[in-house]
């Protein structure tokens, strides 16, 4: 009801300049979260300077003696079990989580598009074969699967494990995108587009793709978080990255039995992933709605 | 006079949109009382479904009301959820406009007709109810009431549906019974059957009815008293003969002008003869294959031609397939069997690239304008697509086209940078006629194109279709329910029954003249914007039972 009142007040507004950069623009929340976002960056880039900030640029420059300390003037968060430096710690992690959270998600939303959507639009015979494929891998256990598979990879890198959990990760987003571009298949103007005899690439890129994008894009960007995380369970069962690599997943998981005694431990790696993930989410959404031409104003 | 059922005095309703407040209704007043019939008429947007709404005290949760809503003496405006539960299904209630949704698919229609009673009337014994369930269906003329207890939603027509929910409705002997737009989602010959059922329903219970409807044709059908409601605000209220015979506001006296009647004057026939059909089909057939896999026979050899300059009105209802028709010549429906020659060129047969060069010269309208634009879009690149795919127009070359465009469509040049979701339902439709005419088509498909739209706006679309056709030149083939809409337009009208042509001829002829059943009883359904010519037929119809 009240989205019938909207739309016939909406007539008296005078068009502007409405493109999506002047509509970014005017969103504080937007500058907020692209300036967290910026900040990792850039200790992503690098994380031996900036942990030299605060006297200890090397995260394996480790003190047994020192274990566990709270935060100090000496260690700002606090050193870890082994008595290294928990901020050096995090910043050297930055690169490896960020990097496998990134290169996981954008990997599988590369694959759930093109599969999804061909899928989705076609139906027929492409569906049967995509949607069961899905089902395959939805039905394998995926801890099982990424022990086998990591296993038998030689070497195992951030990259290795990242394309593990990107093969095991695409295909809830891909049924995502399936029923969303089903949707939008029944639409009248993608009828209409193809009554006009424009090429299915044309309708696919042009109609179908951009506005079923939406719900796809919220779920990714929740996904990061998710990966990293399961970067962490993977190398605690000692199959994901060896030692001595960093990465927030592996300080999360050493932490966690510690959390009564030394909550420092698991407080700050938290952080850093809290803030990746909701600035990610918050930008995901403020995207959304300013390439939603009803969101701009 | 007895003291009314209901009153409203002075109700005034906003909701806050965006932070604003938006005023919906304001300064309303009507009574109501036992035994009559209120018709509350109005186009989208006059604020007659949230008065409704209000009743119940159903307001959602961003609405903000103020004056009285009295039922039995007891404010409804600022009442308990407690007092409010007492009056929902007991004294006041309602029937929505589409009963395939309102019907909950998983449960039984005798489960959900009891487990109302077992609410309202905790007393009854398990048998009393069941009784009381078939009595209700046999009020609203169910046929075997015992046997559909048993029936799931889906086994049933949407006119039987719509009966269960009338029968629910009556469940506990309401005093007021609203029914928003309660024949709207329905064909018109199932429409007639409600109309009638209601009507019955009310001399016997001698309860109240507050209809809320558009359609002129049902309210002189079945109302008393009307209530005129535009953007908000009563225009007028008096009893039904008088709105019809000497209406006094004058936007009652535009709406009723704007009301589509059967009879237009003679007109010339803009058909191009001596020269090849622009559209052939010739024992088309379409099927559609179910879940299971059983063959649904859409349309069953249909044969029929239009000429260059021809409008021909494909009527039917719904399930005729006269949408399927429409969308086998856009290639957009399985062709089973049959041929469909369009300019010369057999759909079946033609390679991909003469396939699409046909649909460039193709233009469709559809019914919903919303759905029909990409909400992502400005209005300017919507119309401007077609152009640029087949023509190639880039720039400068381009925009001044789409500025012709959306001039002769009647609207300013100046809107190519809005969106859809900025404009009325009239304009996105004129927007999706633009976007049809951009090619200058030979052949134009407008399926159902009015009837998403007030029958103001309508008026206006349709006498804007008119002079397009009438500079371009293009056949149309135009599908619609409605007789009166056609009988304006068309040269040629084909009547669909169950996926085949039950008759076909010239407008006047068929329209006046029936010979099939079909189209008889097509004609007799619509209601007709006139009380007295109403009566005189419900009586006919009345005697010839």
């Amino acid at each position: 009801m009240s989205e019938q009142l909207a739309s016939q007040q909406a007539p008296l507004v005078t068009p502007g300049d409405r493109s999506v950069w002047t509509t970014l623009r005017k969103r504080p929340l937007f500058w907020i979260c692209s300036a967290a976002l910026g900040v990792l960056a850039v200790i992503a880039v690098l994380p031996g300077p900036i942990a030299g900030l605060f006297g200890q640029p090397d995260p394996r420059a480790c003190d047994l003696s020192r274990s566990a300390q709270e935060p100090s003037p000496t260690h700002v968060f606090g050193t870890d079990l082994q008595g290294c430096d928990i901020f050096a710690n995090v910043v050297h992690g930055t690169q490896t989580s960020l990097f496998i959270g990134l290169l996981t998600t954008i990997l599988c939303l590369v694959i759930a598009m093109v599969l999804g959507t061909i899928a989705g639009y076609y139906g027929g015979v492409a569906d049967r074969i995509v949607s069961r494929l899905t089902d395959v891998f939805l039905g394998f256990p995926f801890l099982l699967g990424a022990i086998v598979v990591l296993n038998s990879a030689g070497t195992r890198s951030a990259l290795t494990v990242s394309l593990v959990l990107a093969f095991f990760s695409w295909p809830t987003l891909s049924r995502l995108v399936r029923s969303s571009v089903r949707t939008v298949r029944g639409a009248e103007y993608v009828q209409a587009a193809s009554a006009m005899g424009l090429t299915d690439r044309r309708i696919l890129l042009g109609h179908v793709v951009p506005n079923s994008l939406g719900p796809v894009l919220a779920i990714a960007t929740t996904m990061v978080g998710s990966v990293i995380v399961a970067e962490s369970t993977l190398t605690f069962l000692g199959v994901g990255l060896r030692q001595p690599s960093i990465s927030w997943g592996l300080q999360l998981s050493t932490a966690q039995s510690y959390f009564q005694s030394d909550p420092h431990l698991l407080v700050f790696p938290s952080l850093f992933l809290t803030v990746t993930v909701l600035s990610l989410i918050t930008l995901g959404d403020i995207l959304r709605d300013a390439l939603d031409p009803k969101g701009r104003s | 006079m007895t003291t009314p059922v209901l009153t409203v005095r002075n109700l005034a309703i906003d909701f806050l949109v965006g932070g604003d407040r938006v005023p919906a209704v304001h300064a309303v007043d009507f009574d109501l009382h036992a035994g009559e019939v209120l018709a509350i008429v109005g186009e989208s947007g006059s604020g007659k479904s949230v008065t409704s709404l209000a009743v119940l005290g159903l307001l959602p949760g961003n609405a903000r009301a103020s004056g009285e809503i009295l039922v039995d003496g007891q404010n409804v405006l600022g009442a308990s959820e407690k007092v409010l539960s007492g009056i929902r299904g007991r004294k006041v209630s309602m029937i929505f406009q589409d009963p395939s949704n309102a019907l909950d698919p998983v449960f039984t229609v005798g489960y959900q007709i009891l487990e109302m009673l077992k609410r309202h009337r905790p007393q009854l014994t398990a048998a009393q109810r069941r009784e009381r369930a078939v009595e209700l269906l046999r009020m609203v003329e169910l046929r075997d009431p015992e046997d559909r207890l048993d029936y799931y939603p889906h086994q049933l027509s949407g006119g039987q549906a719509q009966r269960v929910m009338i029968a629910m409705a009556l469940a506990c002997d309401p005093e007021v019974l609203i029914a928003d737009e309660p024949t709207t989602a329905l064909d018109v010959t199932v429409q007639r059957e409600i109309l009638d059922v209601l009507r019955r329903l009310q001399q016997r219970t001698a309860a109240a009815i507050l209809l809320i409807t558009h359609d002129m044709g049902v309210v002189a059908d079945l109302a008393d008293r009307v209530v005129v409601m535009r953007r908000g605000r009563v225009e007028e209220t008096a009893p039904v003969q008088r709105i019809f015979g000497c209406p006094e506001a004058e936007y009652t006296k535009a709406l009723l002008a704007a009301v589509p009647r059967l009879g237009a004057a003679h007109r010339a026939s803009t058909a191009v003869p001596h020269e090849r059909p622009v559209l052939e089909i010739a024992d088309l057939v379409v099927e559609y294959r179910n879940r299971r896999g059983r063959a649904m026979r859409a349309v069953d050899g249909v044969s029929m031609d239009i000429r260059a300059g021809e409008m021909i009105a494909l009527v039917g209802e719904s399930g005729s397939g006269k949408s399927t028709i429409g969308k086998s010549a856009l290639g957009l429906a399985p062709l089973t069997e049959g041929h469909i020659v369009i300019d010369g060129v057999d759909l079946a047969t033609a390679s991909r690239s003469q396939a699409r060069a046909l649909k460039k010269r193709i233009g469709v309208v559809f019914q919903n304008p919303t759905a029909a634009l990409d909400p992502r879009r400005t209005i300017g690149q919507s119309i401007g697509e077609p152009i640029r795919v087949h023509e190639r127009l880039r720039g400068g070359a381009l925009s001044a086209r789409v500025d012709r465009l959306l001039e002769a469509v009647e609207l300013p040049a100046s809107w190519a940078g809005r969106y859809p979701h900025e404009l009325s339902g009239g304009q996105r439709q004129r927007i999706a006629i633009a976007r049809a005419v951009s090619l200058e088509p030979m052949l134009l498909i407008a399926d159902e194109p009015t009837s998403a739209l007030d029958v103001s706006v309508q008026a206006t679309v349709l006498e804007l279709l008119r002079t397009i056709q009438g500079n371009l030149r293009f056949a149309c083939l135009f599908i619609s329910h409605d007789l009166a809409v056609v009988d304006e337009l068309c040269d040629r009208v084909v009547v669909l029954h169950r996926g085949k042509i039950v008759e076909q001829g010239d407008r006047h002829t068929v329209l006046t003249a029936p010979e099939h059943p079909y189209t008889q009883r097509l004609l007799a359904a619509a209601p007709v914007p006139d009380p007295v010519e109403q009566a005189r037929r419900r009586n006919e119809s009345v005697a010839a039972l």
